[in-house]
């Protein structure tokens, strides 16, 4: 596909800088243009972390870096990264113009290598790929040229499990969404490699990834390049949920998939469910008076423009347990061909009633258009970004911003998996709905 | 003075046209004395951290004209600022009663195949989709560090299409990897608009040029009294409205950095007179400023009228102010001729100025008149700031300083600054309309912002207790500048 884009939801390669600021006391190092990274913060992420935006270094290639390489300019700027910045882990990637030019970072950052820093180096020059597949990229490098080099032993460890679900803010709820993926699958007895944000006990974490069992990738399809590349190299299996799951139906179901895989103990994963549904539908039931009779009007049909994880996991739970119905579907995320019929066959079968109709684009501002002349009968519900505002006024429908850009919402760490996920999903509708009111 | 050549594609970038720098270490002084004798040398990091580009610098002048559209010829990454200037155009477009729209703007979605066999094709069915989709009255576009490199005749295909579509397509040459001054990109924003879409007057009009970012319309009560029409541009400005700035009687900056270029330009181009005096900022600069505004507008005697009237209303006050902020220290992190205002600002009100981190120095504008000079006129008028350091957003020496110094508040006028100030303790002032310390009434805002900042001190107090530090004990315990590799000519003649 070579269509322009408007509405950028996503970023270039250089965008994995953000799940190195996700990884605790890790830091990205720059070998690019000056404004790359901030640039990426912008889009990426509402404020710097720990080393992350003003923090970052950067080698801020100018003009000479082009013309005679920048190389050197690279070595000292690590020299001094090692020296100014208190990390565990710092990972040089490139921006388009080392990697037009053509430098030679494996070189560079191999010398620091050999004397046993913990350092990484990988190409993103921007033009390569997005950022949901340099993720992928990324955390792949950091495993062979980190993780791989420092972990004391390899052997198996029963019942740990790494886990590879949101991309840190690309997904802006991703600390939510990751504490709960993490807290569930503690509840049915399994140790938890979450390695991003302030759950993960950071590099130490990420040196016990060869040690995991089993690798779960929660997604529709970024992150699972990184379980084939483990199974390859350490003979990991994984199992591929490929949604976010959201609320109990879809969250039960994930976490029994998970149970026959890893073959736990059937009495403590089912207490565990059990328990938590119970939760779940007592907030359900107590409410479910008051929401089925306010009468002045609620979604009664819904639009995503999202990535596609967020969109399945979306419109299963939105439909099955509260009875939005689906729209048309709209995935943004540049989704590889490869990923895209197993995605049209989730929504094919998006309830045992029910098929939806889904169409893939980078270009949202066609698909707003599109979505402004559908036609409506009812009240519509918009879960995209900050650039739907507008449209979410012309035709009168509730937004909930899901993607990014955010603007309009500080994430703290809110998520929408799970099962607090889903009933945050509701307070987040009904706090839409609700406003809307004199 | 620099010459403006509308017949280049491309403005030179200041490090070349100016002999602006982004490294300097010594007091204010020294860099005055050697900005005017010519022997100014830039000092370069050998460790550094992001910055800005000239890409960000340029959309930010682009992006709000109401009835364009923007394409920047990029990689999807180079388009991560989209939103941030979207926020910024719809609060303005609130603030000035205008319906809520997004900007249009597109990325061209660069990708590695295009790296080998160019993106020029790319680059003209995206003109032609978005004058499909958009029918703007322009199309600009940005370019980016890899449409740089692998050498896309943009040039060409803008003009080519400009005959196609019958409107302006305008190409704005402002690759990353160009400058070190993000400002550069204010400068081809404007070569741009000076070249393709400003047309030659017909007539003169009483209208006034403002170059200003989204500020507030402070000149409005000033102007109109004396029978002129100020004209704020380049955000909120139509194609229409920027075809006709070479029409004013005048043209005021709001701050050199900003506006160097556009004004020369205008000057030079179309003899539109730049009032060539540092902007007006604190008592002293303002009555300055006023009166060479009064000379080339011809109204000198209603301009010291006003000058007396406003005396006599704010010197009381500023008294006051001074003697609730006698003893109190600030730093101050900004922009090179907005930081130059706010020293005279801060002084002005009686604080000690313990040092700044600015941006960058212009030694000259483009106008090549000293009289611009906001950073002599500091030095004269209230004596030389010590500690005076050109830093181009590099945190770490930042940190380092205020660990040191520990002023009682820190000012700064850039996002990614503010934090360092907090996390220490510091009460920390980000004020972002630049308009907000204009004139005399401008000092009396300031002050009470101040005021405000300094009494609120629990979210710092109670930050700081919590925060970590990404930066080692060793790096401050260093000297701030030990990454600095200075060949700076002090010499002075
Ligand atoms: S690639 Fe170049 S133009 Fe794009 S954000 Fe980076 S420095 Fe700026």
């Amino acid at each position: 596909m070579s269509k322009f884009i408007e509405q950028p939801r996503y970023s270039c390669a250089l965008g994995a800088q953000q799940s190195i600021v996700a990884i605790k006391r890790a830091v990205p190092i720059l070998h690019s243009g000056p404004g790359c990274g901030t640039k990426i913060n912008r889009l990426l992420g509402q404020g710097e972390g720990y080393a992350g935006g003003s923090t970052v270094p950067c080698t801020n290639a100018s003009e000479t870096e082009i013309v005679f390489g920048g190389e050197e300019r690279l070595k000292s700027v690590i020299e001094g990264a090692f020296k100014v910045i208190d990390a565990d882990l710092y990972v040089v990637l490139t921006g388009c113009t080392s990697d037009i030019v053509g430098d030679d970072i494996g070189q560079i950052t191999g010398e620091f290598q050999t004397e046993n820093k913990p350092i990484v180096y990988v190409e993103t020059g921007g033009f390569k790929s997005n950022n949901y597949v340099s993720h992928e990229t990324v955390v792949n490098a950091i495993i062979d040229q980190y993780v791989d080099k420092f972990s004391p032993d390899k052997s198996k460890i029963k019942r740990l499990v790494n886990v590879f679900a949101s991309i840190p803010y690309q997904d802006p709820y991703w600390i939510g969404n990751l504490e709960e993926i993490k807290r569930i699958l503690e509840g049915i007895g399994l140790s938890v490699n979450i390695l991003f944000g302030e759950k993960s006990d950071g590099i130490n974490e990420w040196k016990t990834i060869p040690n995991a069992e089993y690798n779960i990738v929660v997604s529709a399809w970024a992150g699972l390049g990184i379980a084939k590349h483990l199974e390859n190299k350490y003979g990991t299996p994984y199992l591929h949920f490929p949604y976010l799951p959201i609320g109990a139906a879809e969250t039960s179901k994930f976490l029994h998939q998970v149970a026959k895989n890893l073959n736990l103990e059937h009495h403590r994963v089912e207490y565990f469910i059990k328990q938590e549904e119970k939760r779940f539908y007592s907030h359900i039931e107590r409410t479910a008076d008051f929401m089925l009779e306010f009468r002045y009007g609620i979604p009664r049909r819904f639009y995503t423009i999202l990535d596609a994880s967020y969109a399945v996991g979306f419109s299963k739970y939105l439909l099955n347990e509260l009875g939005i119905i689906p729209a048309k579907q709209f995935i943004v995320d540049d989704t590889p061909e490869e990923f895209q019929d197993s995605i049209r066959n989730e929504f094919q079968h998006i309830s045992e009633l029910r098929a939806a109709e889904v169409e893939f684009s980078i270009d949202a501002g066609a698909v707003q258009a599109k979505i402004k002349n559908d036609e409506r009968k009812n009240r519509a519900l918009i879960l995209g970004s900050a650039w739907e505002r507008d449209l979410a006024k012309e035709i009168g429908a509730d937004l909930l911003i899901i993607s990014v850009p955010v603007a309009y919402r500080l994430i703290l760490n809110c998520g929408y998996a799970g099962y607090n996920g889903g009933l945050r999903v509701i307070e987040d509708i009904y706090d839409r709905v609700l406003d809307t009111y004199r | 003075m620099s010459t403006i050549n509308l017949k280049e594609t491309e403005v030179p970038v200041r490090e070349v046209r100016l002999g602006s720098i982004t490294g300097f270490e010594g007091t204010a002084d020294e860099l005055v004395r050697c900005s005017q004798a010519g022997t100014l040398k830039d000092s370069t990091r050998n460790f550094s951290q992001c910055m800005g580009c000239s890409s960000g610098n340029a959309f930010c002048q682009l992006s709000m004209i109401q009835d364009a559209a923007i394409i920047n010829h990029g990689p999807v990454g180079c388009a991560g600022d989209f939103f941030t200037f979207n926020f910024t155009y719809r609060v303005g477009q609130m603030e000035r009663n205008l319906p809520a729209v997004n900007g249009r703007y597109f990325n061209t979605n660069i990708e590695e195949k295009d790296t080998i066999f160019g993106a020029v094709e790319k680059l003209e069915s995206t003109i032609r989709g978005v004058y499909e989709r958009v029918k703007p009255n322009a199309i600009l576009i940005t370019t980016s560090c890899a449409s740089g490199i692998i050498g896309d005749d943009v040039e060409s295909v803008a003009s080519s299409l400009s005959e196609e579509l019958g409107i302006p397509v305008v190409a704005c040459f402002c690759e990353g990897f160009k400058s070190k001054i993000w400002t550069t990109g204010f400068d081809a924003a404007y070569h741009s608009i000076v070249r393709k879409l400003v047309k030659p007057p017909k007539q003169k009009t009483n209208k006034v040029n403002i170059v200003n970012f989204w500020g507030s319309h402070i000149f409005d009560d000033l102007l109109r009294p004396l029978g002129f029409e100020p004209e704020y541009i380049v955000p909120f400005s139509t194609v229409k409205q920027l075809e006709h700035i070479s029409e004013a009687v005048a043209t005021i900056q709001i701050c050199p950095t900003l506006g160097t270029y556009l004004g020369a330009a205008l000057e030079q181009v179309y003899g539109v007179p730049e009032i060539k005096s540092p902007p007006a900022y604190g008592i002293a600069g303002t009555d300055t400023w006023l009166r060479e505004l009064g000379k080339v507008l011809d109204r000198e005697k209603e301009i010291e009228e006003v000058i007396i009237k406003e005396h006599i209303r704010v010197l009381p006050k500023i008294k006051e102010y001074q003697k609730q902020l006698k003893g109190k220290t600030a730093y101050l992190t900004a922009g090179a001729a907005h930081g130059h205002a706010l020293i005279a600002l801060l002084r002005e009100l009686g604080l000690e100025v313990q040092g700044a981190a600015i941006f960058h120095h212009d030694p000259i504008y483009d106008n090549g008149d000293p009289a611009s000079d906001a950073l002599a006129h500091d030095v004269n008028t209230y004596g030389d700031i010590k500690n005076y350091n050109v830093c181009n957003k590099q945190a770490y020496e930042l940190v380092n300083i205020l660990n040191k110094v520990r002023p009682d508040i820190m000012i700064a006028r850039h996002g990614g600054m503010t934090l360092w100030g907090a996390k220490l303790g510091i009460p920390t002032l980000l004020i972002g309309d630049e308009q907000f310390g204009f004139g005399y009434q401008g000092i009396l805002n300031y002050a009470e912002r101040i005021l405000e900042t300094l009494d609120n001190k629990e979210f710092v107090i109670n930050l700081a207790k919590h925060s970590t530090m990404p930066y080692t004990k060793w790096w401050l315990e260093q000297s701030p500048f030990s990454f600095l590799r200075s060949d700076l000519d002090v010499k002075i003649y």
